[in-house]
C-alpha cells in the first residue's frame, strides 16, 4: 500500500521559510482553502498555516550550531487524531495515506488537536473549522499536471532541495532510499504514532583539500618558478616533457 | 491546556445533574425498603428531576459554545466505536430522556406496583425507568471522563484517578445539592443527603489529592529531544516560526501566571472539600435550611476552579515546539 510522505533534510535546510509561503500560497486559493488570517498588519496578528519553519540552537557558545526545523502534518500511519473525530470528518485515505480533514463534516470541537502530540493541526477561525497539512492532495493526484509537478508546493519551492517528497511504503523511491541510506529518523516515535514524514540529521561536513589541489603544477603563469629536472634553453618551449 | 469555559461549565453541570438525579433515586431505593419516609411524587421526585434536566440541559448549551459549527453536532453521534467523545454525545440525551420521563411518571402518579418481587419489593414504572438512568448516569460519567483520560499525550489526564474525579465530584456536588434541595423544600431529608454528600466528598477528597501527588510526580514521556529529534544536552529554541500569535500558542496555553495556578489550586482544594463538608455539618447541628444551600453554592463555585486547575494542569507535548516566539 503506498503512504506518501515526506523526508526534510535538516542538513540541507537554511531555514528561509520558502516552504512556508508557497503552502500558504498554494493551498489557501486550492483544495484545502481558505487560509485565513486575523489582522494581517495589526498588532497581535494571526493565522492558519500548514507549515512552520522553527529555528533552534544546539550546543554552548562559541561552538553551537543553529538547527532549522520545519515542522507539518506527518501523515502519521496509526494517526491518533483520526479516531477520536466524534463525525469521521477526520479521515486517512485509503489509497495513498494522506491524512485529511472533511471540511463539511467537521463540528469544530478541537478535539482532534488535543489528540496530536506534534501541535500540526490548526483551528480555522473564520470558517470555525479544524485545518491541516494535505499534502497538497488537489496537486500530488492531479493528472492534468505533467508528472515533475506532482508534488507539494513547498517540494517545489525549496530551493536546497531539503525536502524529499514520496512513496515510504516503495523500499525503492527516492524518499525511502534516503530514509535508508542518510539515517532517516521519526519525530516523537515514543508515542508509537508512527510518523511518515521522516527528518534526515545534520552530518558533519568536511573537505580535505591537499595544497597541491589549490596549485596548478602546469600553470602557465608559473611557469618561471618551475624548476625543471632538466636544463632547459632560451625558452621552455622546446623542452620534451 | 487552555481551560474552555464552555467545557467547564458543561462537565460540572451535568456532573452535578447526574449526581442529584442518583441522589433522588437513591431516596426513592432506601424509601422502598421502609429506610426512609416515603416522598410526595409530586412535590419532591418530579420538582427534584426537573432540576436535574435543568442543569443537564444547561450543560448541553454550554458545550455547544465550544462547538464551531454547533448546527452540525448531530453529526458526532455517528463515531460511537471509537470516539468517547461521540459515546459521550449518544449517551447524554438518552440520559436527559430517561430523567424527563421519570419526572413524568412521578409528576403523573405512576406508581402503582405493576408486579411485586418476592412479595415484598413492589416494583412501579419510575423505579424502573430510575434504574435504567442511574445505570447511564454512570455510563456518562465515563464518557466524559474518558474524553479526557484517554487522550494519552495528555499524561496528567491520561489515568484512571481521572474517571473517579469525575464520577465522585460529580455524585458529591450531586448528593450536596440534594441536600440543599431538601433543605429549601422543607422536607426532612437534609441529613440523609448531606451524610451522603459528606461521605462521597471525603472519597473525592482522596481521589483528587491523588491525582494530584501523581501529577507532581509525573515525569513526562517526550522532551525535546525526541520533539526535534536531536541528542544534545544543551539545546534551546531561538524561533517558533512567527512573530504573533496562532492557535498552537493560544488553545495549549492556560496564558496564567504560577502564582495565579497555585491560588486556584487552593480556592478550590478550600471550596469543594472542607468548606461544604463543616457548613453541613454547622447546619445539622443549627437545623438551618440556609446552610446547605450554602455549602453546595460553595462546592459548586470550588468545582468551577477544580475544573479551571484540571485543563491548566494538563501540560501538552506540542508546547515543546512553541517556547520562544523570536
Amino acid at each position: 500500500m503506498t503512504q506518501l510522505a515526506l523526508v526534510i533534510d535538516l542538513n540541507v535546510c537554511v531555514g528561509c521559510h520558502a516552504c512556508v509561503t508557497s503552502c500558504k500560497e498554494w493551498n489557501t486559493s486550492g483544495w484545502a482553502g481558505p487560509m485565513p488570517d486575523q489582522r494581517p498588519y495589526d498588532a497581535d496578528p494571526s493565522g492558519v498555516f500548514f507549515n512552520r519553519v522553527q529555528t533552534y540552537e544546539i550546543g554552548e557558545y562559541p561552538t553551537t550550531e543553529t538547527l532549522h526545523f520545519p515542522k507539518s502534518c506527518l501523515h502519521c500511519e496509526t494517526p491518533p487524531c483520526v479516531p477520536v473525530c466524534p463525525t469521521g470528518a477526520s479521515y486517512k485515505r485509503e489509497d495513498n495515506g494522506v491524512v485529511l480533514v472533511d471540511y463539511d463534516k467537521c463540528i469544530g470541537c478541537k478535539y482532534c488537536s488535543w489528540a496530536c502530540p506534534y501541535g500540526a493541526r490548526e483551528f480555522d477561525e473564520q470558517n470555525r473549522v479544524m485545518k491541516k497539512c494535505t499534502l497538497c492532495i488537489d496537486r500530488i493526484t492531479d493528472q492534468t499536471l505533467p508528472e515533475s509537478e506532482r508534488k507539494p508546493a513547498c517540494v517545489l519551492a525549496c530551493p536546497t532541495s531539503a525536502r524529499i517528497f514520496g512513496d515510504v511504503h516503495d523500499p525503492e523511491s527516492e524518499a525511502s532510499v534516503a530514509i535508508r541510506e542518510q539515517g532517516g529518523y521519526q519525530l516523537m516515535p515514543e508515542w508509537g504514532t508512527e510518523p511518515a514524514n521522516q527528518y534526515l540529521p545534520r552530518r558533519r561536513t568536511r573537505m580535505h583539500i591537499h595544497t597541491d589541489e589549490l596549485v596548478r603544477a602546469d600553470n602557465p603563469l608559473k611557469k618561471e618558478q618551475v624548476r625543471l629536472p632538466i636544463g632547459t634553453g632560451d625558452t621552455i618551449d622546446d623542452v620534451a616533457w | 491546556m487552555h481551560p474552555a469555559y464552555s467545557v467547564i461549565f458543561l462537565t460540572t453541570l451535568i456532573g452535578v445533574g447526574q449526581g442529584l438525579f442518583l441522589a433522588l433515586y437513591t431516596g426513592q431505593v432506601y424509601s422502598l425498603a421502609n429506610l426512609l419516609p416515603a416522598q410526595d411524587s409530586q412535590g419532591f421526585y418530579a420538582i427534584g428531576s426537573v432540576v436535574s434536566l435543568v442543569l443537564l440541559v444547561g450543560g448541553l448549551i454550554a458545550s455547544f459554545f465550544h462547538l464551531g459549527h454547533p448546527e452540525r453536532a448531530w453529526r458526532a453521534a455517528s463515531k460511537w466505536r471509537t470516539s468517547w467523545l461521540s459515546r459521550e454525545v449518544i449517551v447524554l440525551p438518552a440520559f436527559m430522556s430517561l430523567v424527563a420521563l421519570y419526572a413524568l411518571t412521578h409528576y403523573f402518579g405512576l406508581t402503582t406496583p405493576l408486579f411485586t418481587v418476592a412479595d415484598t419489593l413492589a416494583v412501579d414504572v419510575t423505579l424502573i425507568i430510575g434504574l435504567l438512568a442511574s445505570v447511564l448516569a454512570f455510563v456518562l460519567f465515563l464518557c466524559t471522563a474518558m474524553i479526557y483520560a484517554s487522550v494519552k499525550f495528555l499524561q496528567e489526564w491520561h489515568c484512571a484517578l481521572t474517571v473517579s474525579n469525575y464520577m465522585l465530584l460529580g455524585i458529591a456536588s450531586g448528593f450536596m445539592l440534594a441536600a440543599a434541595f431538601s433543605a429549601y423544600m422543607g422536607i426532612d431529608l437534609v441529613a440523609f443527603f448531606g451524610t451522603w454528600a459528606v461521605i462521597f466528598t471525603l472519597m473525592a477528597l482522596v481521589s483528587r489529592g491523588a491525582s494530584l501527588i501523581r501529577n507532581r510526580r509525573l515525569r513526562h514521556k517526550v522532551s525535546l529531544k525526541s520533539a526535534i529529534g536531536m541528542r544534545h544536552s544543551q539545546m534551546q529554541q531561538k524561533a517558533q516560526g512567527f512573530m504573533g500569535g496562532s492557535f498552537n500558542t493560544r488553545e495549549f496555553f492556560h496564558g496564567s501566571s504560577p502564582n495565579r495556578v497555585k491560588l486556584i489550586r487552593y480556592l478550590f482544594l478550600l471550596l469543594v472539600f472542607p468548606l461544604p463538608v463543616l457548613l453541613v455539618g454547622v447546619s445539622h447541628v443549627m437545623e438551618s435550611p440556609n446552610l446547605p444551600i450554602l455549602a453546595f453554592l460553595s462546592q459548586y463555585l470550588g468545582l468551577i476552579a477544580e475544573r479551571w486547575y484540571f485543563f491548566a494542569e494538563a501540560k501538552h507535548p506540542q508546547n515543546l515546539y512553541y517556547q520562544t516566539v523570536s
